[in-house]
């Protein structure tokens, strides 16, 4: 359960103040699939990070399954992130010198989960996202397909509530996004919260709920 | 996140650079490795002398005749008398002193030693019996000077190596009659070989009773007493007892100098290790340069992995854990750096010492540790503000990579 009441987030560039959010009041409700959609620079990657909690917002509160992270402090938050929320991104950003399996297994690392039950839950990965071969391949030696799919390997791995993807197909060709598109759906039958950023009307369209954006705004009922 | 992870991690990045992280390591070693045979060097100088100090013989008080002191122009010059000399009466009674085990007095001179149809120049020391060991001198053969009244001059003498190999080949004198100047010796015994020695090398005298000696060169007057006493610890005691000794026999005056073996070799030993300490300091530089080069390199690999922490903060890791990921591999650097540093420097002292045999290099334990230390030290020092910096990124930022 997200919920943001009168969130706003605003930077300071030069000697002026530019709002990237401003009064956003929205609630999403565990297992949800809602895409996020409008021009660049309308706010949607600043919103998505204020939910993902790299990002504090200027003023305004933000629940995350009945408690308010916003009060939290930054090694509580990491906390959180580490527990709650995974991450694909539009450019993978996977560790160049790991494999795919420790690329995978670096945030169950960074947990200080027992090697024995991590060894385990990558093994279980690789073979859901079909990578068994690639285990020790590193990053440069895979197709974007693959990349993006140890990326959500990785994402997943630590039984997020909320996945969060930032144009996860924009580095990939139609069928390889469509892949990706699909595995993602997937995780939402397990109940994630699946939180789409993307410019493709045809890719946001496929979300039960579509949020679209302006000037730092969500347009109430659009269309 | 577990310590044998961060290691883990730690290492696994090191080794996705392996060209930086050798030449990291190279520095570091080299300043490590500079600091051990530097100051190895310094402290094998030191042992040397020392060495060579010790082989003229342990727990010595030396008196020689005059007074080493600026006094202006006394009396005695103006009437011409000379510094009375040191006889042998002197030197006996000194042993009334209990601190006092033993005694030597030395007389010096050279003369022509012939036989047959040989003959050369020789530095001629006439001594005691007691020379031997007070000097720490062997005998290859034969016997060393009769012990007995130091007034008594017999006509016998003790080759050194050398001498006896020029006048008798490889045969042995022992028996042999020889001439010193105008007078007949008969050998009694040789020198083992012992080489040179503090400038003076025993290989190449002759050594004759004393009272002969004086004969030889008609004087009355001792070069040096040798002057062994009884522990270390009474080294002091003998000294100041010779002294009063000396300056009663002297109607009070002070025409004697009587100074410790200890005190000459105090005077070294610390000139050296001023030394040692000097080239360590210097070498030590190298280590303090070392260690801002690993500051400067792990500020370039937070600039260069900005993206990766970005990515490591999303995944839940706070900023402790940046932190010490990064203090982690600046130390295994630093660590591996001075690992392969002493075994650089050993190294090097082995083969010097191989190289010099007479030269007794080691490295000192305290110089190894030093250096150990220095580098360690600086490696972790120099890490924590480039672990921080790369703590302190913001994720959103980061994650854009810029």
């Amino acid at each position: 359960m997200i919920e943001f009441e009168r969130v706003s987030r605003s930077f300071t560039v030069g000697d002026q103040q530019v709002s990237a959010l401003r009064d956003i009041n929205l609630s999403i409700t565990s297992g949800d699939y809602v895409s996020i959609m409008g021009p660049s620079g309308s706010g949607k990657s600043t919103l998505l990070n204020l939910i993902g909690l790299l990002d504090r917002p200027s003023s305004g509160t933000y629940t995350l399954d009945g408690s308010n992270v916003t009060a939290l402090n930054d090694t509580q938050q990491a906390r959180i992130r580490s527990r709650k929320i995974g991450f694909v991104f539009q450019s993978f950003h996977l560790v160049p010198r790991l494999s795919a399996a420790m690329n995978i297994e670096l945030p169950l690392i960074l947990a200080g989960i027992p090697v024995q039950e991590r060894k385990e839950r990558v093994q279980k990965l690789l073979e859901n996202y079909g990578l068994t071969d690639r285990a020790h391949h590193r990053p440069d030696q895979l197709s974007g397909g693959q990349r993006q799919r140890v990326a959500i390997a990785r994402a997943t791995s630590m039984h997020p509530s909320v996945l969060l993807a930032d144009e996860p197909t924009g580095n990939l060709d139609q069928t390889t996004g469509r892949e990706v598109i699909n595995l993602l759906e997937q995780l939402t039958e397990q109940n994630v919260t699946l939180i789409l950023v993307t410019h493709d009307p045809a890719l946001g369209e496929r979300a039960s709920r579509q949020l679209h954006m302006r000037d730092g705004e969500i347009i109430p009922n659009h269309r | 996140m577990k310590f044998l992870d961060i290691l883990q991690f730690a290492a696994a990045s090191l080794r996705g650079s392996p060209a930086r992280t050798g030449l990291m390591i190279l520095a570091m070693s080299i300043g490590v490795a500079a600091v051990v045979i530097l100051t190895g060097l310094g402290e094998g100088a030191r042992r040397y002398v020392i060495n060579q100090f010790s082989s003229l013989g342990t727990n010595l008080v030396l008196v020689f005749p005059g007074r080493t002191e600026t006094a202006g122009i006394g009396p005695g010059m103006l009437l011409g008398q000379i510094p009375r000399e040191l006889s042998l009466d002197d030197a006996q009674a000194l042993l009334q002193s209990r601190s006092v085990r033993r005694i030597a007095p030395l007389t010096l001179g050279s003369s022509q030693i012939s036989r047959d149809a040989k003959n050369r120049e020789v530095v001629v020391l006439g001594s005691s019996a007691e020379l031997l060991e007070v000097r720490h001198m062997t005998l290859g053969k034969g016997q060393f000077l009769p012990a007995g009244d130091l007034h008594t001059s017999t006509s016998v003498c003790v080759l050194g190596a050398t001498i006896n190999r020029e006048l008798f080949g490889n045969a042995s004198g022992v028996g042999n009659w020889l001439r010193l100047g105008d007078r007949r010796f008969r050998v009694i015994g040789i020198l083992s070989s012992q080489g040179e020695s503090m400038g003076f090398n025993t290989d190449e005298i002759v050594i004759v009773p004393v009272a002969s000696a004086h004969m030889l060169f008609n004087t009355s007057g001792l070069f040096r007493i040798l002057v062994e006493a009884r522990s270390r610890d009474s080294i002091e005691q003998a000294k100041k007892e010779v002294e009063t000794i000396l300056f009663s026999r002297h109607n009070g005056e002070k025409d004697v100098t009587v100074v410790t073996q200890d005190a000459v070799l105090a005077t070294f030993d610390r000139i050296l290790r001023a030394l040692t300490l000097a080239v360590g300091g210097i070498a030590a530089i190298s280590l303090a340069v070392a260690g801002i080069l690993i500051m400067n390199v792990m500020l370039i690999a937070v600039s260069q992995r900005v993206k990766e922490i970005g990515l490591l903060k999303a995944l839940g890791a706070p900023d402790v854990q940046i932190r010490h990921l990064f203090f982690t591999e600046a130390a295994l650097l630093s660590v591996a750096g001075c690992l392969s540093g002493v075994i650089l420097g050993e190294a090097g002292v082995f083969v010097i010492g191989k190289l010099y045999p007479s030269l007794p290099i080691t490295a000192p334990w305290w110089a190894v540790l030093a250096a150990i230390s220095i580098s360690l030290g600086t490696g972790i020092v120099f890490s924590v503000w480039p672990a921080r910096r790369a703590a302190r990124l913001d994720p959103v930022t980061a994650l854009a990579g810029r």
